[in-house]
């Protein structure tokens, strides 16, 4: 793996497929994805609409819809492997060791129970909380995220709190019982641009504190260059370049990463300068899904492009899944 | 509670038209009631007397007149098969109405709620095909139908049950009343024996109103449980790694609930109507059998405060699926 040093990393991914059997066919989702998470590590997952980037926390998670099969593979929580742990158990570790938080927060909470309620349901569940002091804890994990005046929210709901504080109740509710890793799915989406930052703020106070590692997931670049340590760029269920936050902004290797970079706009650049990267994705339906799956859209494409390919490192701690890569400029 | 009091004055309206509603519908109804007690024999002066002392050959704006007048002052009338006050008959006979209406309408409860949520859960299993094939049975066999064929075999065929004759068997007597509702009134005087013997005779027609009412009570909390399982609350539920029970019925079900008890209200407003044919068939002594009979002897005074009696309940009813609403829904307590 292109995991630096001998840390023991909180998650390693290995070789990870989903399929989703449809009407229209099998939809082979994620074909072989690999990363890892260290400690107190933010990664990034990134790539457009339908990369496969929520299905990759779904099947970590074991959430993913009846449809949706992990076809093969591992996603090992220290020395649990999640994929093969049987579904009653991986309910004991998902909000223990493992927790997520969403897109549309607001949504994503139980609109006809107090939030506090919500919290304290977790603490029960995971945080060894008794019922007597259930209560006290969520107004303490309340006041933890920043809501003022928490006994008095812990009796709202949803409906009662703003888009930025439904937020802040999902970290309450995701790291009460002190998780080693967070995914953070799209968590910015539909909040304005001040609680944006409010919130990703909270985020990495709440992993520092704890030391818990954080799968940041966003389609915006220029977020998960700013809070990520690591990025890994997805591609219609492909994972085509994992590497530190620095190195892949400044030396992309993989086109569809520098495409990416040229679609996303900086503070420095003009609006002229954006890129817009061509094509759409293929057609994950069926057997002759090419090998390359960004082959379609590239203008780099050689003939070597249809043979099979896997993420490779092409310099230390920077992986590669392309036949014919963009040089570094190092 | 003024809440309450808004949807109460929202009512009376719809009571009133209900009042107009009736008195114009058993006026223009088939049957003179004059000819009709007058007997076949009767000459033409016989049944002319009969009309002005039933204030029948009057215009029909007087008889309404009339027929509001003594509504005020809590009077519905006499009836003339019987020849005793309207009230009082619909107050005894209401409780015989209400216990046989709410035993069918939990016990379509307690087997549908259950179905619809397994049929959710464990989607595509045998119990979901049962809750399907329920729900369409119970939607095509009319109550009639149902209650004679549950007759059939279990009194007539298998032997299980009393004969569908009324609240009790011929051997016991009736509790002291209480509630009027005789399964409550037997366990309050400690009488199981009577208890036993109410419970038998009511076993069939609420079983023949329950059959009726469980389909669309399954059908809507599959529907329900399926919508809400699927939605973002859950998956997070599901991602805190909330146990199973505790994500299907603290968080799915309460939610799936909410459209439930908007069919209930509908589903009671449905058997109250059904209630009427079931009565008829086990000789229920409700007030059904009695508008029924009334309508019949071209009795008017029945039917109206039957119908109006009706539309109260069905107020009321209303209500109370409201006060269910707030007391599951914060937003529906703080919206309004």
């Amino acid at each position: 793996m292109t995991q630096s040093g001998t840390i023991q990393p909180v998650l390693r991914v290995q070789d990870l497929s989903v399929a989703f059997h449809t009407r229209g066919g099998v939809v082979h989702a994620l074909d072989r994805i690999g990363f890892a998470v260290a400690p107190g590590q933010t990664m990034a997952l990134v790539g457009e609409s339908g990369s496969g980037k929520s299905v990759t926390a779904y099947a970590i998670m074991g959430l993913l819809e009846a449809a949706g099969k992990i076809t093969g593979g591992h996603a090992f929580l220290g020395e649990t492997d999640l994929v093969a742990t049987p579904p009653a158990e991986l309910a004991r570790i998902r909000g223990r060791r493992i927790a997520m938080i969403f897109q549309n927060p607001r949504a994503a909470l139980n609109p006809i129970r107090a939030v506090g309620r919500q919290i304290a349901d977790v603490l029960l569940r995971h945080g060894g909380a008794t019922r007597f002091n259930a209560h006290d804890r969520a107004i303490e994990a309340l006041r933890a995220v920043g809501i003022p005046d928490p006994a008095r929210r812990a009796k709202a709901y949803p409906f009662e709190l703003s888009g930025g504080m439904c937020q802040r109740v999902m970290i309450a509710i995701a790291v009460a019982a002190r998780p080693q890793l967070l995914i953070a799915d799209e968590p910015t989406t539909g909040l304005d641009v001040t609680t944006q930052a409010v919130v990703m703020d909270l985020i990495r106070a709440m992993a520092e504190e704890t030391g818990m590692a954080t799968i940041l997931i966003t389609h915006d670049l220029a977020l998960a260059a700013e809070r990520a340590e690591r990025i890994a760029v997805m591609h219609a269920g492909h994972m085509v370049e994992e590497a530190d936050t620095a190195t892949l902004l400044a030396h992309p290797r993989h086109p569809y990463t520098a495409g990416l970079i040229a679609a996303t706009p900086t503070a420095a650049g003009s609006l002229d300068a954006l890129r817009s990267v061509p094509g759409g994705l293929p057609d994950l339906r069926g057997k002759d899904i090419p090998a390359c799956r960004y082959a379609g859209r590239c203008e780099r494409r050689l003939d070597a492009c249809a043979q099979p390919l896997s993420l490779r490192d092409h310099a230390p701690n920077h992986a590669v899944a392309c036949w014919n890569p963009l040089e570094s400029a190092a | 509670m003024r809440a309450i009091l808004l949807r109460f004055a929202g009512a009376l309206p719809t009571l009133c038209g209900v009042v107009v509603v009736t008195f114009l519908l058993t006026r223009v109804l088939p049957g003179d009631t004059a000819t009709y007690f007058a007997g076949p024999t009767a000459s033409a002066e016989s049944i002319a007397q009969i009309k002005a002392s039933l204030g029948l050959d009057l215009p029909l704006t007087e008889q309404f007149r009339r027929y509001v007048v003594a509504l005020v002052h809590g009077d519905l009338g006499m009836s003339l098969t019987t020849g005793q006050p309207v009230l009082t008959e619909l107050i005894n006979r209401l409780p015989a109405s209400a216990e046989l209406t709410l035993c069918g309408l939990f016990l379509a409860i307690g087997i549908a709620l259950p179905l619809g949520v397994f049929a959710a859960v464990r989607q595509g299993s045998v119990i979901d095909h049962a809750c399907r094939i329920v729900a369409t049975a119970g939607v095509s066999l009319p109550v009639f139908f149902t209650g004679l064929l549950l007759v059939y075999i279990f009194y007539f065929i298998l032997g299980w049950m009393p004969a569908p004759l009324g609240r009790l068997d011929a051997f016991a007597s009736a509790p002291p009343a209480v509630t009027g509702f005789y399964l409550i009134d037997t366990l309050l005087a400690r009488d199981t024996e009577t208890f036993r013997a109410a419970a038998a005779q009511i076993v069939l027609p609420a079983g023949t109103l329950a059959l009726f009412a469980l389909a669309p009570i399954a059908r809507i909390t599959r529907a329900s449980m399926l919508a809400v399982l699927g939605s973002e609350f859950i998956r997070t539920a599901r991602a805190s790694g909330l146990s199973g029970p505790t994500v299907v019925l603290t968080y799915a079900l309460r939610n799936a609930l909410l459209p439930v008890v908007t069919v209930l209200g509908m589903v009671f407003s449905f058997l109250l109507g059904a209630n009427v044919l079931v009565e008829k068939v086990f000789a229920w002594p409700g007030i059904g059998s009695y508008a029924v009979e009334a309508l019949i002897a071209s009795d008017f005074a029945p039917v109206q405060g039957f119908v109006l009696t009706m539309a109260i309940l069905y107020v009321l009813l209303n209500l109370g699926i409201d006060l269910l609403n707030r007391a599951i829904d914060p937003r529906a307590r703080r919206g309004a």
